[in-house]
């Protein structure tokens, strides 16, 4: 076995990793890591491809491809990762809504005072216990 | 064959609008509009060019392929940019009339744009795979301007399918261009030979493809994020986004997969879009809220396109064309008259319609017209589209699928039917409404109109359409 074949196959095995783990995790960050070992592999791949060639240059097609493709997939997990905090940051305020309504000593001062002005409009159960 | 630079027009226009609209800010709505003008304008061009002298090709920057990039515009091509251009214009009046558009849209749909037109001008798979990526970009930041956790959720799965949909794409096109050294579609398509390779590269490009269309069973990410995104945002999703993947499929079928995989995968291909258009229509009749409804349609009118792999090229591709068309129109109306009866009501709950069609004539006539189409009924274009691949399936000797077309109509029509018999009912309080703004409402009576007009004037179009493979 060639040198590239080897690159090659070790590349598609990365791909069948990331690919197995973006459907066997729960928690999103594993998720998009998952993506970005799959698409890594699948780079790999490609760069191994370009040095298939029987010239001494390598093939410059691949490469092109690749770069484009780390561009694409740096983007990509830029966005999910921003989404994914802002879903964190949006389940965390809700939850503490929850803590704020059921247990109101919990929370710090600082906490209390952030989720205090959340939970402003909606919390006419909690002040008024039977 | 000519080489006008302006081709690229179609692409470039709305990519630096996007880019100016998202350093603009909050002052994004006057870039959008000046940009949807001259994308508009590029794109008549395109047609134009298209209708007299057939397929338009250009290398970018005199950069041949394959280190550069080349784009080829067809009949197909034209169609699918117009569609973009006239929905897409549309989509940004409603955005300005809506009350609660988050400013940006504008540079979000934008980047979906320019996505689209590269989708619809890449003659090779690799571009086609940057302008996927591109709408996965925009199509996520689209659903994720919405601020609740819900919506937050549907984007983040929708970005994680679609980019796991298009890895699974270039696992297809690493394979088929390490067995034949290019990318061009029309090149790969002469050199692919039936074998485990070219299976295998097939087999992950259509899977992909096919999760990006949220074909039956791969559809489950769909209805949350069409029903979570905001309202401006749903109706380029769910007319424009949602068809993109499948011409990807369309052009990657008859131009690359060699003959004889095509009646095996097609027959298993069709078999998954009926299911997924009788349970998507199934689905749409149980919602309780407006649009779910309309994103299970979705996923109903998304099933028909792929009956087009078992029918074949010829009507059957004309009629799965002129429904992604129709539908694109259609299913925009939809959703910018969702969005302005939830903004009236508070709420796109059922039954919060109860006697609001004398109070919103304007969106009832909308929804009634654009009904039409999903129903396929006379003079629609859904009707032409339904009647093009009904004709293919008695053609080909598959009377099968025109059961599916005709039971998947009538569900259209009790859904539909469903919504508007809500509507006419006598009110059962005097609830207050808001008002919807006569700019929300005129452009979806735009484009409902227009799918009406393609059933009226079908000819122009379907000509278009056969002015290149």
């Amino acid at each position: 076995m060639s040198a590239w074949q080897l690159y090659a196959l070790s590349g598609l095995a990365w791909f069948g990793v990331g690919m197995w783990g973006l459907f066997a995790h729960a928690h999103w960050v594993r998720k998009i890591l998952a993506v970005n070992v799959a698409g890594s592999g699948l780079f790999l791949v490609l760069a191994a491809l370009a040095r298939r060639a029987t010239t001494p240059a390598p093939d410059p097609v691949p490469h092109a491809l690749v770069l484009t493709g780390i561009v694409v997939g740096i983007s990509a997990t830029a966005l999910a990762l921003s989404v994914a905090r802002r879903l964190a940051e949006v389940e965390a305020t809700a939850r503490l809504d929850e803590d704020a309504t059921h247990e109101p000593a919990a929370p710090p001062a600082g906490a209390d005072a952030r989720a205090g002005g959340d939970a402003a409009p909606p919390p006419a159960g909690g002040g008024a216990p039977p | 064959m000519t080489e006008p630079a302006w081709v690229a027009g179609v692409v470039v226009i709305p990519l630096v609008g996007a880019l100016i609209a998202v350093l603009a800010g909050r002052r994004a709505a006057p870039i959008a509009v000046v940009t949807a003008v001259g994308a508009a304008v590029a794109a008549a061009a395109l047609v134009r060019q298209i209708a007299r002298d057939g397929v338009v090709e250009h290398a970018v920057g005199g950069w041949a392929a394959p280190l550069g990039i080349a784009l080829r515009a067809d009949g197909l091509s034209a169609l699918f940019v117009a569609a973009v251009a006239v929905v897409g214009t549309a989509a940004i009046v409603y955005a300005l009339a809506h009350p609660g558009t988050p400013h940006r849209f504008h540079a979000a749909w934008l980047l979906g744009w320019a996505g689209l037109a590269a989708l619809a001008v890449s003659a090779d798979a690799f571009n086609l795979y940057v302008a996927l990526e591109l709408l996965t970009l925009a199509g996520a930041t689209l659903v994720a301007l919405a601020s609740e956790a819900a919506a937050l959720r549907a984007a983040l799965r929708y970005i994680l399918l679609a980019l796991a949909g298009s890895l699974a794409y270039l696992f297809g096109v690493v394979l088929l261009y390490a067995a034949h050294a290019t990318l061009e579609l029309s090149a790969l398509g002469a050199a692919v030979t039936p074998g485990p390779v070219t299976a295998v590269a097939i087999a992950a490009m259509v899977a992909g493809l096919a999760l990006k269309s949220a074909l039956f069973p791969l559809h489950g990410w769909l209805p949350p994020a069409y029903a979570g995104a905001p309202a401006a945002s749903a109706v380029v999703l769910a007319g424009l986004l949602g068809k993109a993947s499948f011409l990807v499929l369309v052009r990657l079928w008859f131009e690359v997969v060699p003959p004889s995989l095509r009646p095996d995968a097609g027959l298993l291909l069709g078999v998954l879009g009926a299911a997924g258009a009788l349970w998507g229509a199934v689905l749409a009749l149980r919602q309780t809220r407006l649009r779910r409804l309309l994103a299970y349609s979705s996923v109903g009118q998304l099933g028909y396109l792929f009956l087009v792999f078992p029918l074949g090229t010829g009507p059957a591709l004309a009629g799965a064309v002129y429904l992604v068309l129709a539908h694109a129109a259609a299913k925009a109306a939809l959703f910018m008259a969702a969005g302005s009866i939830e903004r009236a009501c508070g709420s796109d709950e059922l039954g919060a319609l109860r006697g609001l069609a004398p109070r919103m004539p304007l969106t009832f006539l909308t929804i009634g017209l654009a009904g039409l189409t999903l129903m396929g009924l006379p003079p629609s274009g859904g009707f032409v589209a339904k009647w093009l691949l009904l004709g293919a399936s008695l053609e080909t000797g598959q009377w099968w699928w025109a059961i599916v077309l005709v039971v998947g109509g009538f569900l259209a029509a009790a859904y539909v039917f469903r919504v508007l018999r809500l509507a006419f009912l006598p009110a059962a309080g005097a609830a207050a409404i808001a008002r919807a703004p006569r700019g929300a409402e005129l452009p979806a009576l735009a484009l409902a109109l227009v799918s009406l007009g393609l059933g009226l004037a079908a000819a122009p179009p379907l000509a278009l359409l056969g002015a290149g493979p």
